[in-house]
């Protein structure tokens, strides 16, 4: 049986029944021992009673044959139901009966003519002690049944044997309550979660639980608030998602109305090419949405592997040159001697939303510049750009997602630093965003391991290549 | 009729400012609420179309401002937001209308039509004075059953003067109701329009108040 409280009630109970009947044998087989050991010596004694009475003369006995026996006085049994307990006969060498107590067998009770002897008197076993007197050529022989000794020996045990069966069901019962009552916490935590719906995750309440349960009250708890965490960060992010694709869907429809309704040819192909951009826009912000989603949802991303830094940026660089022609992209020679233990796919993420933000934030003609601090330990892979700058009050909110600044650009969704910091924080690299202080512009850096101002995070190492 | 946008997403901004115009509208366009302010300190609008979301703060912020200072300048929301929750609390704080993105461009002129006309106390979609009809939904005018065509600018100069009959308006204030900020005027401009305007509908339709500017004249 599966059920703590059918199992706990039937061992309960079969452990209280067995001491109680192993209790009960004990006790019956001692008792028999004593019973036997403290009828026989009262035997021994109303035999050698007899016997000094009849020596002292104070019992008279018919001397001559064929005179009835004379007639020992016992003392009346007081207990109904036990009546006439004792016999007493006391026969001459001989072989006559000169005396008997009243109810005594006329038969004789033993033939041993000293000692303890066990027999059958008129269809009942006997016990009977024998003693002799020579002087007086008699021998007294006092016994009593043996079914009496047994009756006495039942009496006992059934004493002892109805109120167990008057207690055990009352004990039953007792043990089945309160094993019920000591399991109706984890009843009414079942019965809670059982009515809960798949929305409600708010923290199981079972009273004061004892502190069997509070572990699992609080286990499930906790999983609850996990759950909960998860369930909400994914909501609001759905929500967020849903909102952001909701502006530039309505511009791309906008411009489509523009150049349908428009009746010159100029308006009619400025509307086409906003058109065009907003799709290109709303694509990216769709490509951001699931690299973001991709962060979030895959817990393991493969192993990293050796980069080549600096041909790796120079080809995400030419993937993105079609849309920023207006912007000049330097890659710093010493990235082509470097390489980075990174995965692939994040190394990918990180670096093409870095470059793509700086781009972005580019004023026309301006200059994004990747490159390799090799002052810092590790060395840092930083890219700078000739932009407005973050304001400072903004720095530790652009890393936020959907978080567009002040210093916005037309194109941005607020989701390429977030991208590029989920993403560094998966590789466990370090990222680091500052303004630049040589001009406008932001400086954004990352780098395998820990470096004075870069956070702490990982152990692998970048390391430059040692020929080339 | 001169509008006022306020929405941060360059590409809706620039989409509602040359299809509003498209519709007959004069558009200014501004993207935060900064510039939204300067904006509504410096010129009239008939009516303002909302971002709720706004870089600088909350399209709401300015529309409190506005009804604060007792302004009645009818307001459409246009937002992301658009929870029934999101609804009601726009329309509390003074909206006259709500839209959710992404709209329809001629929803978009229809209801601010329909809030400008509602805010000028009209029932009927059309504007009369005078035998003259004119419906700025279909952007028509008639005279006495016959149709008229007139430029866009004509047609604003007019649609201004029939929204207040009666009432003088200064060259500046149609000028206004004319050129967005960014368009350049001539100093004869509105001279030149309402010329041509008197050749198509009437030399005696419109009075110049000297000094003051031009009114309808009366019936």
């Amino acid at each position: 049986m599966s059920s703590i409280r059918t199992r706990l009630f039937i061992i309960l109970i079969a452990a209280t029944t067995c001491i109680w009947l192993f209790a009960t044998a004990w006790i019956y087989l001692d008792t028999k021992r004593q019973l036997q050991h403290v009828l026989d010596t009262r035997l021994m004694e109303a035999a050698r009673m007899v016997g000094s009475l009849v020596t002292s003369g104070e019992i008279a006995l018919s001397a001559r044959a064929g005179e009835a026996p004379a007639s020992i006085p016992l003392p009346e049994p007081t207990h109904v139901g036990y009546e006439r307990q004792l016999s007493c006969q006391i026969w001459s060498f001989d072989g006559r009966l000169i005396g008997r107590s009243s109810g005594a067998p006329e038969a004789a009770l033993s033939n041993e003519s000293s000692g303890f002897s066990e027999q059958e008197v008129g269809g009942e076993p006997w016990r009977v002690y024998a003693v002799a007197d020579r002087e007086k050529g008699i021998r007294v022989l006092v016994g009593d049944r043996l079914g009496l000794r047994d009756r006495l020996v039942t009496d006992l045990v059934r004493g002892l044997v109805l109120p167990a069966i008057v207690v055990v069901p009352l004990l039953a019962f007792l043990i089945w309550a309160s094993v019920g009552s000591g399991l109706r916490p984890l009843r009414r935590l079942t019965q809670g979660l059982k009515a809960r719906g798949p929305e409600d995750l708010s923290p199981v309440s079972v009273g004061s639980p004892p502190s069997e349960i509070r572990p699992v009250v609080d286990a499930l708890n906790g999983l609850f608030g996990k759950v909960a965490a998860a369930r909400e960060h994914e909501r609001s992010f759905t929500a967020f998602a849903a909102h952001e694709l909701r502006t530039p869907l309505a511009g791309l429809r906008t411009q489509v109305q523009v150049a349908l309704a428009a009746r010159d040819s100029e308006t009619r192909e400025g509307a086409m090419r906003q058109t065009l951009v907003a799709v290109d826009r709303t694509s990216r912000l769709v490509r951001q949405l699931l690299a973001m989603s991709e962060l979030d949802a895959v817990p393991d991303e493969g192993e990293p592997q050796d980069i080549a830094v600096g041909r790796a940026i120079e080809d995400i660089a030419a993937s993105l040159r079609a849309s920023h022609t207006d912007v000049a992209v330097e890659i710093d020679p010493a990235l082509h001697r470097t390489t980075i233990r990174m995965n692939r796919e994040l190394f990918h993420l990180a670096v093409r939303n870095l470059h793509e933000n700086a781009v972005q934030h580019s004023p026309a003609g301006g200059r994004v510049r990747w490159f390799l601090d090799g002052s810092a330990s590790p060395p840092v892979i930083a890219v700078e750009d000739e932009g407005p700058g973050i304001p400072e009050d903004e720095i530790g909110q652009v890393t936020d997602r959907f978080f567009r600044g002040r210093h916005r650009s037309a194109v941005g969704s607020g989701l390429g630093l977030a991208i590029v910091d989920a993403a560094l924080r998966r590789a466990k690299a370090s990222f680091a965003l500052r303004n630049r202080q040589d001009r406008s512009g932001v400086r954004a850096g990352f780098a395998m391991g820990s470096v004075g101002a870069y956070s702490e995070t990982g152990s692998a190492r970048i390391a430059p290549s040692a020929n080339n | 009729m001169r509008i006022l946008v306020v929405e941060d997403d360059a590409m809706l901004l620039d989409g509602l400012k040359v299809g509003l115009g498209i519709h007959g509208f004069t558009v200014d366009a501004v993207a935060s609420c900064g510039d939204a302010r300067a904006a509504l300190a410096t010129a009239e609008f008939d009516a303002l179309v909302l971002d709720l979301m706004l870089p600088d703060g909350s399209g709401l912020d300015i529309l409190r401002e506005l009804r604060r200072r007792q302004d009645a300048t009818p307001v459409l929301l246009l937002t992301a937001k658009d929870t029934v929750a999101d609804r009601i609390g726009g329309l509390d704080s003074g909206a006259d209308d709500y839209l959710g993105k992404p709209f329809d461009l001629d929803e978009v002129a229809a209801r601010l039509r329909a809030i400008s006309r509602r805010a000028a106390g009209r029932a009927t979609p059309t504007m009369s004075w005078n035998g003259i009809e004119l419906d700025p939904g279909r952007r028509t005018v008639e005279i006495d059953g016959n149709p008229v065509g007139l430029s866009r600018r004509e047609f604003s100069i007019l649609e201004a003067l029939m929204r207040h009959p009666g009432a003088v308006l200064s060259k500046d204030q149609l000028a206004d109701r004319l050129y967005g900020w960014e368009e350049d005027v001539e100093s004869n401009a509105v001279e030149v329009h309402v010329h041509h305007l008197r050749v198509k509908i009437g030399r005696d339709a419109i009075e110049t108040v000297r000094g003051l500017g031009y009114r309808l004249r009366s019936a």
